[in-house]
């Protein structure tokens, strides 16, 4: 029997949760204490990994004509021996299946040994309960529309919705919530997360414990009206539409797309409703009397690479564009991976191969080109352009940064005419030259089937995509912006909501955010403050014995996450701290200190980027955001943090620790001349070091400085100013580090003193981590 | 002397903070460089698979890919067609050719005028391999090394036949084969990074080389290849500034520990202990890579056998003396790349050039492991991306001509690492075009050079994304014959 989609939700209330990746204290659960084994939360995932590959949705690849992810086929007699069969509701002993993975003969056991694959033995026993209470199947539960349940009961500690459903997770697996975090932690954190900028010491004063006139609301809302918030919200969208400033592939030349980036940043400043954020994106081009700015926004389709290689055959990169524009789309926005059934049927999730065309076919209409010529007649953008006139830029396109007098190309979308609409045919192996079936633009059934009301075109995917009724729009952002916040989203796997990704943690709470975001109109702000107003959020990052022994991870969110800075961050931080960051928004890509030779060595030696030209003035301290990016030598600092190579749409950065990130807070120029040209202002403030060096603590550190603190940084900038006062040779070769002027006064063993304690403190490990 | 400064530095404060923040980190068995995020934690599959590793006792220990990146023609080279020379001017019949796909930059040309090698062949060695004049110093060591004359690939231009090389797709966003091993077996040098790419450029026409290719794709970032420069700054970031004295540093990590010591009493997360070692790590390898690069205290007998350039920082002969070293001191994966090998003209001129700059040093890194019984644990791989077409791209003459992309049939070599020695693997048609005897397509190899390590390329996987991934995608077969 399949339970109806309603009851799905009830029944996983009430089961003691499973984490996918068994990490945890509860995969040691016994299986006897599970009252009601679950298919999609127990079941599903064991057989999606280890049988559905042979025994799946992909008919090309299916052993013994049997396939277990369809209830009627599991429960149907076999085609090799029609006595037998797969599954016996209740019965394990009659049940084909259970035989064959408890079998000791070594050509019966399932999985076959050549697969690799192995069953343990709770989930041998898992699957016998499963089958002993009746193997019930349900729908996949990132498939069926997300419902707003009912509320957990409040608790005093609750301050709104979200707490209730965290606090109910982690009272089940025995942990309490940790206190609330300091004041100035609490400033901190909700500054670094909506704007990606250290408070300001001033910030820090005028909201001091919020006991005063300002509230935590108001740091949030100020935080939300800034400029700042857009650039930082930025970052995840330049990962997710695989954003660039060169071409990739071979010769790698310039481009200018970045007026794409600013139309991102202004959409999020001026809180443009995610449903029309996509629209917009998608189909911009395609709204009756679309506007120029609508236009742009569909640029998301063109950011890929394009091969400006001499003698590539041109379809076979055309068709590649459309294959990266498809994969993106499905990755980023919908959460699945798509690209597998690429080639074949998914092996996993329920796409045929033909569905994946179908889908592929929105994005092949077109009148983009292949190839259009080599590096040498290369130009900014390519077919389909938009131009951006003067006109433009003082009207409708005012946000783009531009004062430069010719005008801007950027690749964006277009359609062919009916007349010469371009037909899709299904690629056999996914081979741009192995064309079979012809396929009409669809939507994959499973997820949502595509009304016929709608247009056959992007226009229409998009509002087949921002349906209230689509089950995954929804839950795939907001579960993106919970990754933002707290660094792992619900579902852990952000990019794969199908089959083989992970469960969510808190698949109730995913679902009521989901649903309560497109109830108040898929408010971006809103639901970041929502989320950064709850209890959970406002917990100190503090971990105790009892966090490490049950939730190393953090699953249960019993405290706040300590996680250490993007990338782009790190460099918001050094610069914001030191006084030498220039906060203009948009504009052309800059390029800031970068090691010698590293483009030269890696160059054809061909196009404008062959050799890198390095910015001067202010473009060495815009934030991070506006570094260049050369997709074949995308920039090394940022690479080092784990940022996106921006080759493919990406939605989770890892976050390592690495003797390469040691050396770049040591030794980067630019870290340097930051904490040169702070202390250099210090000085001008200060008379006495134990003043200045307080608040460069606090400019840096974001908070009030403890008194061992206190004690060892003023002993070690004694100990250099004496090593300065005993080695005069070295105090300007050590303070003559990057383009920012350095006068002849400020040249004393009392900066290159003080500048060495500054780069101590932004060696530390707390700088660069949101507590 | 500097080492007692150093050791004098460690005041009481820091040692009894570092041993209370080392929890046991250094023992990271997979992992090069770090210390990943302690609480990513395994799926308990996962941490099986790789305690199985190495599958079987492995033959080679590291390798040194000496990629000649643009893809050197396999007919002035390894694989001798004396028809071609004979056939001069003639069309390549159809016959032959059989309808195969041509790049864009011939696919406009009326014939396909055959052209034989501009350079003398001869045999050599025990084996009796046919070698072109272009290499005599590989020609010296040919009985050392087995050339593979049956390789063929999918791709037919640079990019993607690159990357489908070193990291068995096309496109998209996958683990290098360096990374693979990094993952799989991890470093033997605590100092160093598993895995260590070099570049130089020769004087042919080139082609760019891409940092993706040394990417780590989905693992972790500490699997990544770290590129040495020939700057004196050998890894990015690495050069204290110059008025910082190694004692200098270390009382600036002494302090920046203190303080992470006091915050690690806050907040007990273990995140604060991993990145102490890893500033640690960092001060190590600040000594550790400029000992590597250092090359002015090599004899002269050293000199003379990788030949002058190899003082010379940033050529291909100075990055095999450098590979040979880093690979001696544990480095699991030296990755070199010589640019320069795109002879679509000109060829004739070109590839005596690229051949010049690296015969001779590429033969002194087989001769130089072999003299210090590094040989038989370290594989070499020196090979491009494609082969070139037997048929003149543009104008022909005897003296002066070009070869397109040949995706079909190419030459490579390997030595030592348990490949067997003295051999010619594979076999082309008389025209060189097609294969007609043991191809060795890209994941066969692949999964050869897998196999040497002690891996079952089906086994080492990683999950990501719903889908377990491996180095040859989903085919390959390790070809026994070329294993001793």
């Amino acid at each position: 029997m399949t339970l109806s989609k309603r009851n799905i939700w009830l029944l996983l209330c009430s089961i003691p949760f499973f984490l996918s990746c068994q990490e945890t204290k509860e995969s040691e659960q016994s299986i006897a204490e599970i009252d009601q084994v679950s298919y999609n939360f127990h079941i599903r995932p064991i057989l999606s990994d280890k049988c559905f590959a042979c025994h799946g949705p992909d008919a090309n690849k299916r052993e013994a004509d049997l396939r277990l992810d369809v209830e009627s086929a599991a429960f149907a007699a076999l085609k090799e021996n029609p006595n037998k069969f797969a599954i016996v509701a209740g019965k394990p002993m009659e049940s084909e299946v259970f035989h064959r993975i408890i079998s000791e003969d070594p050509g019966e056991l399932m999985p076959p040994l050549e697969s690799n694959l192995k069953l343990s033995e709770s989930e041998i026993g898992l699957i016998k309960k499963w089958i002993e209470q009746g193997a019930q199947y349900e729908p996949h539960w990132a498939f069926v529309k997300p419902e707003k349940r009912a509320i957990p009961s409040q608790v005093d500690w609750a301050s709104n919705e979200i707490d209730a459903f965290a606090f109910q997770k982690m009272k089940a697996v025995g942990l309490e919530p940790n206190p609330e975090a300091k004041p100035y932690e609490l400033i901190k954190r909700a500054s670094l997360d909506l704007t990606g900028l250290p408070p300001s010491p001033e910030m820090l004063e005028r909201f001091g414990d919020f006991s005063g006139d300002h509230s935590y609301e108001e740091l949030l809302d100020g935080l939300l009206d800034q400029k700042a918030f857009g650039e930082k919200l930025a970052v995840l969208w330049m990962d997710l539409s695989r954003y660039a400033d060169s071409y990739g592939y071979q010769d790698d030349n310039i481009r200018s797309q970045w007026p794409y980036r600013d139309w991102v940043i202004h959409a999020f400043n001026n809180n443009l409703p995610y449903d029309q954020f996509l629209t917009w994106q998608i189909a911009g081009d395609l709204l009756p009397d679309a506007t120029k700015e609508q236009i742009l926004a569909t640029a998301f389709n063109r950011n890929h690479k394009y091969t400006e290689e001499g003698g590539v055959i041109d379809e076979e990169y055309r068709i590649e564009y459309v294959l990266d524009k498809t994969n993106t789309f499905s990755k980023g926005v919908l959460g699945i991976t798509m690209e597998c059934a690429q080639c074949h049927d998914h092996k996993y999730d329920p796409f045929s191969q033909k569905e994946y065309f179908e889908f592929f076919a929105f994005f092949n209409n077109t009148p983009e080109k292949g190839y259009e010529g080599d590096v040498s007649i290369s130009k900014p953008a390519k077919t389909p352009v938009l131009w951006v006139e003067r006109d433009d830029l003082d009207g409708i396109l005012d946000f783009i940064n531009y004062s430069d007098s010719t005008r801007l190309s950027i690749s964006v979308m277009g359609e062919l005419d009916e007349d010469e609409a371009r037909s899709t045919y299904i690629l056999d192996r996914g081979v741009y030259d192995a064309p079979s079936t012809e396929v009409f633009p669809s939507t994959p059934e499973s997820i949502l089937e595509f009304p016929e009301s709608l247009p056959q075109n992007r226009l229409g995917l998009a509002q087949w995509t921002t349906s209230k009724d689509n089950p995954l729009t929804a839950r795939v952002f907001v579960n993106l912006i919970w990754q933002e916040i707290f660094g792992t989203g619900i579902v852990k796997s952000a990019g794969d909501f199908g089959m083989q990704g992970d469960l969510p943690s808190h698949p109730e709470l995913l679902d009521w955010l989901a649903v309560d975001f497109m109830e108040n109109g898929w408010d971006i702000k809103r639901l970041y403050k929502q989320i950064m107003s709850s209890s959970t959020y406002r917990q100190s990052a503090h971990i105790t014995s009892d966090h490490l022994e049950t939730d190393p991870a953090n699953v249960y969110l019993a405290r706040a996450p300590r996680l250490r800075l993007p990338a782009e961050n790190v460099q918001d931080l050094v610069l914001a701290s030191s006084g030498l960051l220039v906060q203009k928004v948009g504009g052309p890509s800059v390029k800031g200190y970068q090691p010698e030779g590293i483009w030269e060595a890696a160059s054809s030696g061909r196009g404008v980027l062959a050799t890198y030209v390095q910015d001067e003035g202010e473009s060495l301290y815009r934030r991070g955001l506006y570094n260049f990016i050369k997709l074949t030598v995308p920039p090394p600092k940022a690479i080092i943090f784990d940022s996106s190579n921006r080759d493919r749409c990406e939605i989770t950065r890892g976050r390592t620790n690495t003797p390469l990130q040691a050396l770049v807070m040591m030794n980067d120029p630019m870290v340097l001349e930051a904490s040169r040209v702070l202390a250099t202002s210090l000085w001008d403030k200060h008379a006495d070091s134990p003043d200045a060096i307080n608040e460069a603590f606090v400019r840096i550190l974001c908070r009030p400085m403890k008194s061992e603190e206190k004690d060892l940084l003023e002993e070690y900038f004694e100990d250099q100013l004496e090593r300065f006062e005993s080695h005069q040779d070295q105090v300007k070769p050590t303070l003559e580090v990057g383009d920012y002027p350095l006068e002849n006064e400020d040249i004393n063993p009392k900066t290159a003193a003080l500048m060495q304690v500054i780069v101590s403190l932004y060696n530390l490990e707390e700088t660069i981590t949101k507590i | 002397m500097e080492k007692e400064i150093l050791e004098q530095g460690l005041n009481l404060n820091r040692r009894k903070f570092l041993s209370r923040l080392s929890l046991g980190v250094g023992s990271a068995a997979l992992g090069s460089l770090l210390i990943p995020d302690l609480f990513s934690g395994k799926s308990g599959a996962e941490e099986a698979m790789m305690a199985a590793l190495p599958h079987f006792a492995p033959k080679a220990k590291r390798v040194i890919y000496l990629f000649q990146n643009g893809a050197p023609s396999q007919l002035e080279s390894f694989d001798y067609k004396p028809l071609l020379q004979k056939s001069y001017g003639q069309d390549l019949p159809e016959s032959i050719r059989q309808g195969q796909r041509l790049t864009g930059m011939t696919a406009g040309q009326d014939r396909f005028p055959l052209v034989g090698s501009y350079y003398d062949f001869q045999q050599y060695g025990e084996s009796r391999a046919w070698i072109s004049s272009l290499f005599p110093h590989t020609a010296s060591i040919v009985d050392d090394i087995c050339i593979v004359k049956s390789m063929h690939t999918e791709a037919i231009n640079h990019d993607p036949a690159l990357t489908f090389f070193q990291t068995g797709a096309q496109v998209g966003n996958r683990p290098s084969m360096g990374s693979w091993l990094s993952y799989g077996l991890g470093s033997e040098n605590s100092n160093l990074p598993a895995f260590c790419v070099l570049l130089s450029r020769g004087k042919g026409n080139g082609q760019g080389v891409y940092s993706k290719l040394w990417s780590n794709g989905f693992l972790d970032a500490t699997h990544q290849g770290v590129q040495f420069s020939n700057s004196d700054d050998p890894v990015l970031y690495l050069k204290d500034p110059e008025s910082m004295s190694r004692s200098e540093r270390r009382k600036m990590l002494d302090q920046i520990a203190a303080m992470n010591d006091l915050s690690y009493r806050e907040f007990n997360d273990p995140a604060i202990s991993a990145k102490v070692q890893q500033y640690e790590m960092a001060f190590r390898m600040q000594t550790a890579v400029p000992e590597m690069t250092d090359v002015s205290k090599e004899p002269d007998s050293i000199v003379k056998l990788y030949g002058p350039d190899c003082l010379v920082p940033g050529t291909y002969a100075a990055n095999c003396l450098l590979a040979r070293k880093l690979s001696e001191s544990g480095v699991r994966f030296v990755q070199l790349y010589h640019q320069g090998w795109d002879q679509h003209g000109n060829l004739p001129n070109e590839m005596a050039l690229q051949a010049k700059d690296v015969d001779q040093a590429s033969a002194a890194l087989i001769t130089d492991l072999k003299q210090r019984g590094l040989l038989d644990e370290t594989l070499v791989i020196w090979g491009g991306e494609f082969g070139r077409t037997n048929y003149c791209q543009g104008n022909i003459q005897v003296d002066n001509y070009g070869r397109d992309h040949h995706p079909r049939a190419f030459s490579i070599w390997m030595a030592g690492g348990g490949v067997k020695s003295g051999m010619v693997y594979g076999e082309t048609d008389e025209f060189g075009y097609n294969i007609v005897k043991d191809p060795v397509h890209v994941h066969d190899f692949q999964a050869t050079v897998m196999n040497l390590m002690g891996i079952d390329h089906e086994k080492l996987t990683y999950k990501h994304l719903g889908r377990r991934y491996r180095l040859t995608d989903v085919s390959g077969h390790v070809i026994k014959d070329l294993i001793a």
